[in-house]
Parts: structure tokens; C-alpha cells; sequence
């Protein structure tokens, strides 16, 4: 079992070596598809056949049975040591089921939607080197092996947004990514390292920390929690380091809906579960990660209700849903934070995918108010994207509605009756901008020619059905907290409550996003019309809250500011002057020794007999002649 | 005759020779005040054989007067090779030596 769980996640990095070398070496494009993806589905396929057999080992044991495979030493100094060993608890038993799972389907759609790309090898070596690193992430058994899993994915994630690299938007959106990602990791590692010295060398695996964590003040624990949240936000797109998502898209959709939507962005939900035992010393940080998150959710849907841009409507609401799982990790449960993003990563996957087909069908056509009437051109789209839009919205029995409704009710019974109608407006504004998406997307009455619409190859058709399968019925491991209790973390346990509070609560839930669909159909049913920005309101949301223009103004210039005085003063005056001026002393001096030098016998002759003079004089003096 | 008169003598000699290496420019006036200087070596050498009733000094200046005559040889021909490669005996105008750049 240890070497299955070590080859899960070196099988990937080799492979991505591997394709890596060969588009390289292959200069001529000689190696055609085939061979690439041989190798970059292969692997896929067999580490989720891994998974699986991990999963039949795990399931009848008890739940705090932790495998380890211990690979080597990385840094040994006196009696401490940072080992690279992976740990499999529950909870990253559950994260490699469905990252293996639903990357293997993106692997294979993405063979579909690259086939006609010059760098298909290319973008596969760094698929493979994604889906590595983020194996890594999560099966890290210390917190400096989840950190470098933690930058990995994001240089992953840098390598395939500005993937289409032709294009100068996209190297921006790119650079983006990675720089707000920057501002996040600096947090996070402040947090490492505050929470590294405190423990003064009691070991710094996850169990060392959880053993060890009684110890520290609590003010340390909220520096800690506070800054590792930092991390969190950065990598997971909340307020307010959010502005990099909606960039990203200019990356291939395949990569979307691995990298920005199933798994990448849910691992700072990960991360925060992971620490659950550190964020449950310090319930004041979880309500203000809990704060954060409802209002990421509500800021994303209130942006998706306006955007046009397919791939940007599907980002904000990874964005809203990512805030939906901080509110649960937040107020400490960690069952149903995790649960949503297992049921999220299906359906937000496919969404991505169908948009993708979507866009594929109509020769890169990105906005969806050129679309319409695509129900009869693309039927099975259509569909998988209809349950997936079902899911997302919370309609009993998909998927997203036990994950959702968990996450919302927990908001109430928690008593926090503020996060509890921000997190069911959201739910209203998620089922108002999806089927918005679905009606303007599929339905209406347009009478659109489409000059010649791809059809979906088969590499992408089962993918998108499997997944739709999966979006509809994954849902159904969450009844009576299976999942939760499957998963055993440490949730912050609330009162339970008479059924008859949760049937209003559910019926709620499901009033609200009918609701939203209703609105939704009014408006977008039978005719489509683009947003305008009429109203201040309007105008405001449309803008993205002004939010870049605020960035571009406090950061953005400052530093572009003084990275030109440092270039035009203190580099061209102050050191350039410096270094000119001694090298100037040098030639004047060099100068002032060089008339001596002017190949004369004669005055050669004269410092010969002037040397032989000083010398003859030392010597009378050394010898004391009287 | 005291010796000091021929110490005088060799001064007086050697210094004519320094001053008309330092000041003259053709070489073979160089070379003259070169020999000058020797000849006053040579001869403070047998000034002091004499005193101290050694003949030591006496041998090595005749030794000497042999090796200058070898070397003036040398250094006749030498002064002819840079004439035939110069066309000059002027020592300011030979400056190979120096950075040629600075010409």
C-alpha cells in the first residue's frame, strides 16, 4: 500500500518529465498525438486505479488510521529532520479519489479539445506536472512538502494560464496570477515560520504540530491562523486577493476546469481543514475566514450576474462556491466545507467542460450574448450542462444540493444569522446568473446561423457524461452525514436541531433558487439582451466594484513609480556615478604614471642611477657608515 | 701622488659618465660615458690594490678591462642593427618600447 500511495505521486511527476523531454527533443513534431497521449492519460488513469485500491484498503479500517510512506530524509539537522513522506488520513484519501478521478476526465477531454494545439506535448507535460504537484499538496505529511506542492500548482498554474502565450493579455493574466499568488504564499509562509520557531523543534509533521499546539499562547495561534489564511486566500480567489481568477481564464478551458475550478483553487480549503485542529483554538479567526468567504460568494455572484464572458460567469461562481466552503471550514465544519468541495469539483468541471464545448463549437466564441438557441445544435452538451446547472443551483437530488444546504444550515444553526442570509442571497443570485447562462446560452428564440459547428469528438462527449453522472448523483454520499462522518475531522459541534427546523431550512434553501430560476426565465427566457450599464449600480457592479482600477492605482503605479527612480536616479546617478568616478581616478592615475613609461633610454637610464642612489644611501645608513 | 688624488680622479670620471648617459642622446656618446664610468671603477680598483698591497683589485680590473672589450663589441654592434633598422642613433627617437598607441 506505501508503494502504491509514494507512486501516485511520483508516476505523474515522472511522466510529466517524460513528455517534457520528448516535445523537446522532438523538435520536428515527428511524435504524433498518439504517443503523448499514451503517456499523459496513461498515468492518470492508473494512479486513479491506485486511488481506488487505496480506498478499498481505507475504508473498513477505523477512522483514524493513517498510512504513511516515507521516502527519505529531505533535511536532517541534529535531531530535527523535514522527512518527504506522504500521509494518507481520510481526508487526503478523499482529496486523491477525486482529484485522480476527475483529472483522468479532464486528461481525456483535454486530448479532445488540444488535438489541432502545436504544443499538445507541451501542455500535457504540464498537465501531468499540475496534477503532480497537487497529488503532492495533499498528501504532504508536514507542512514545508504541502508548501512545495503549494508553489507547484501555482507555477502550474502560471505555465498554463499564459499557456496561448502568443497573445500578450494572456502572459499578463498569467504574470497576474502569479504575483497576487505571491502576495498569498508570503503570508503563508510568515505563518510556517512563526509557527516553526514557536514549536522550538518538536518536530513539524502535522502530528507533531497537532500534539505540540497546547502549548502556544493564543495570540501566536491567531498570528498563525491568520496568516496561513493569507496563503488560503491567494490560492482559493477570496477578497482580496480574488482579482487573479477572473484573468486566468485565458488559459485552455481544460485547464480551467482542473486547475481553476475542481482542484487547485480548493486548496486552501484543504489547507484550512488540514489545520482544523490549529483554527479550532481560535474561533474568532474561523467566523472572519467565515465572513471573508460569504462575502467573496455574494461580491462573485453579484459580478457573474453581469459578466458576459462565458468562462468568466463559470470563474466568479468558483469564486462565490469557494466562498460558500470558507464559510463552512470557518465556522469549523470541516465535513461539509470538504463535502462541497468534493461535489463542486464534479459539477464545476463539467460546467467548465461544456462551456468548453461550447466554445469549441463556435470557433472560440466567448460571449454568451452571441450565442443562443444551442439546444438543437448541441444536445448533449446541453444536457450534462443542464444537470451541472442543477447542481450548482441546489436543486434536489444533484449533487451541490446536500453539499450547499450542509454549509447554509450550519450557517443558521450556528447562530449567525448575517453569514446565514448572505450565504442564501448568494444562493438566490447563483440560481439567477446560471440559468441566465443556460437560457441565453441554450434556449431563446434567436434565429442564429451558425457557419459550421465543430461536433464533439468522442474524446470530449464521455467525459462530460461521465461527469454528469457523477454531478448528479455524488450528492447522495452526503445523506445523513455519511460523508462527514466518513471523513472524522474535527468539526466544532453545534446543537442538533428538531427535524421540522430543517425542513423549513431546506425548503428555503429550494424556494430561493427556484426563485432565482423563475427571475432568470422572465428576463432571459424568451429574449436575450445584453447588460448595459445604465445605472450607477449597474455600472459599478460591471466595473468589477472598480477594484483593478483600485490595485492599479495603490499598487501597481507606486511600485511602477519607484522602480523608475530607482532606475533614473539612484542607478543612473548615485551607483552609476560611483563606479564611472573611480574608474575615472583610475585612468588619471593610469595617465599620470604613463608619461613615465615613454621608451626613452635615457630616462630609463635616470630612474636606474635615481634607484641605485636611494639604495646605496639605505645601505650607508643600514650599515651606519660614519 | 696620494691615492686620494686618483679617487678624485675616478669621481670626477664617473660622473662625467652619469651625466652624459642621463643627457646625451646619441648612442655612442652613451656608450662612451658608459666606458668612462668603468674606466673610474677600474680605476678605483687599482688605487686600492696599490694602498692595501693586494694584488686581488689589480687582477680583477685587468679581468675587467677584458670583459669591457668584449662587450664593446656587443654593444657596437648592437648600436649598428638599430641604426640599420632606425636610420638614426638618436635615443629619443628609438621608443619601442613605449605604448605605441600613444604616439
Amino acid at each position: 500500500m506505501e508503494v502504491l500511495l509514494s507512486l501516485i505521486v511520483i508516476l505523474p511527476f515522472l511522466s510529466s518529465m517524460i513528455l517534457g523531454l520528448s516535445y523537446l527533443i522532438d523538435e520536428e513534431r515527428k511524435l504524433g498525438n498518439t504517443y503523448y497521449t499514451y503517456i499523459a492519460v496513461g498515468v492518470p488513469v492508473l494512479i486513479t486505479l491506485f486511488s481506488f485500491i487505496l480506498i478499498a484498503h481505507m475504508f473498513p479500517q477505523s477512522s483514524d488510521t493513517t498510512l504513511y510512506a516515507h521516502l527519505f530524509n529531505w533535511v536532517s539537522v541534529g535531531s530535527f529532520t523535514i522527512e518527504l513522506s506522504f500521509m494518507l488520513d481520510r481526508l487526503s484519501l478523499v482529496m486523491i479519489s477525486f482529484i485522480t478521478f476527475i483529472a483522468t476526465l479532464i486528461h481525456i477531454y483535454a486530448v479532445g479539445y488540444m488535438r489541432e494545439d502545436e504544443g499538445f506535448g507541451k501542455f500535457f507535460a504540464y498537465f501531468n506536472f499540475f496534477l503532480a504537484s497537487m497529488l503532492l499538496l495533499v498528501l504532504a505529511s508536514n507542512p514545508i512538502i504541502l508548501f512545495i506542492g503549494w508553489e507547484l500548482v501555482g507555477l502550474a498554474s502560471y505555465l498554463l494560464i499564459g499557456f496561448y502565450h502568443k497573445e500578450h493579455s494572456n502572459i499578463t493574466a498569467a504574470n497576474k496570477a502569479f504575483i497576487v499568488n505571491r502576495v498569498g504564499d508570503f503570508g503563508f509562509i510568515i505563518g510556517l515560520g512563526v509557527l516553526f520557531i514557536t514549536l522550538e523543534g518538536q518536530g513539524f509533521s502535522f502530528e507533531a504540530i497537532q500534539n505540540g499546539i497546547g502549548g502556544l499562547s493564543s495570540s501566536t495561534l491567531t498570528f498563525v491562523g491568520l496568516m496561513l489564511f493569507v496563503g488560503a486566500m491567494g490560492k482559493s480567489a477570496q477578497i482580496p486577493l480574488y482579482v487573479w481568477l477572473p484573468d486566468a481564464m485565458a488559459g485552455p478551458t481544460p485547464v480551467s476546469a482542473l486547475i481553476h475550478a475542481a482542484t487547485m483553487v480548493t486548496a486552501g480549503v484543504y489547507m484550512v481543514a488540514r489545520f482544523g485542529f490549529l483554527y479550532n483554538e481560535i474561533p474568532d479567526i474561523g467566523l472572519f475566514i467565515a465572513y471573508i468567504g460569504a462575502f467573496s460568494a455574494l461580491a462573485a455572484a453579484l459580478m457573474a450576474s453581469f459578466e458576459r464572458d462565458i468562462k468568466k460567469i463559470l470563474a466568479y461562481s468558483t469564486m462565490s462556491q469557494l466562498g460558500y466552503m470558507f464559510i463552512a471550514v470557518g465556522l469549523g465544519a470541516y465535513g461539509a466545507g470538504i463535502f462541497h468541495v468534493f461535489t463542486h469539483a464534479f459539477f464545476k468541471a463539467l460546467l467548465f467542460m461544456g462551456a468548453g464545448a461550447v466554445i469549441v463549437a463556435l470557433h472560440h466564441e466567448q460571449d454568451i450574448f452571441k450565442m443562443g438557441n444551442l439546444r438543437k445544435h448541441l444536445p448533449k452538451t446541453f444536457i450534462t450542462m443542464l444537470i451541472a446547472t442543477l447542481a450548482i443551483t441546489s436543486i434536489p437530488p444533484f449533487a451541490g444540493f446536500f453539499s450547499k444546504e450542509a454549509i447554509i444550515n450550519h450557517a443558521y444553526l450556528s447562530e449567525n444569522y448575517t453569514l446565514w442570509v448572505m450565504a442564501i442571497f448568494t444562493a438566490f443570485l447563483t440560481a439567477y446568473y446560471m440559468f441566465r447562462l443556460i437560457f441565453v446560452v441554450f434556449m431563446g428564440n434567436v434565429q442564429r446561423e451558425y457557419s459550421k459547428l465543430q461536433p464533439l469528438g468522442r474524446w470530449m462527449s464521455i467525459p462530460l457524461i461521465i461527469l454528469a453522472v457523477g454531478s448528479a448523483t455524488v450528492g447522495f454520499l452526503g445523506i445523513g452525514h455519511g460523508f462527514g462522518n466518513f471523513i472524522a475531522l474535527p468539526d466544532r459541534s453545534i446543537e442538533d436541531v428538531a427535524h421540522n427546523t430543517e425542513y423549513i431550512l431546506m425548503g428555503i434553501n429550494i424556494t430561493v433558487a427556484l426563485i432565482g430560476i423563475v427571475l432568470a426565465y422572465r428576463l432571459f427566457g424568451t429574449l436575450a439582451t445584453p447588460p448595459k450599464a445604465d445605472i450607477p449600480f449597474k455600472v459599478f457592479i460591471m466595473r468589477k466594484f472598480f477594484v483593478d482600477e483600485f490595485y492599479d492605482r495603490l499598487f501597481v503605479r507606486n511600485i511602477r513609480g519607484l522602480s523608475s527612480f530607482f532606475d533614473r536616479v539612484v542607478d543612473a546617478k548615485i551607483i552609476d556615478g560611483v563606479f564611472g568616478g573611480l574608474s575615472l581616478g583610475y585612468i588619471e592615475v593610469g595617465k599620470l604614471f604613463n608619461s613615465f613609461q615613454n621608451g626613452t633610454v635615457r630616462h630609463y637610464a635616470t630612474y636606474f642611477i635615481f634607484g641605485v642612489s636611494l639604495m646605496s644611501l639605505g645601505l650607508l645608513f643600514l650599515l651606519e657608515v660614519k | 701622488m696620494t691615492p686620494e688624488n686618483f679617487l678624485y680622479l675616478a669621481v670626477v670620471l664617473f660622473a662625467i659618465g652619469l651625466v652624459g648617459i642621463m643627457l646625451r642622446r646619441n648612442l655612442f656618446v652613451v656608450y662612451l660615458s658608459i666606458e668612462l664610468m668603468l674606466s673610474s671603477v677600474n680605476l678605483i680598483l687599482a688605487t686600492f690594490a696599490r694602498v692595501q698591497g693586494d694584488m686581488g683589485g689589480g687582477i680583477i680590473a685587468l679581468l675587467m678591462i677584458a670583459v669591457i672589450a668584449a662587450e664593446a663589441a656587443i654593444f657596437l654592434s648592437l648600436i649598428i642593427y638599430i641604426y640599420r633598422t632606425t636610420k638614426t642613433v638618436d635615443s629619443k627617437r628609438i621608443t619601442k618600447l613605449a605604448n605605441q598607441e600613444e604616439k
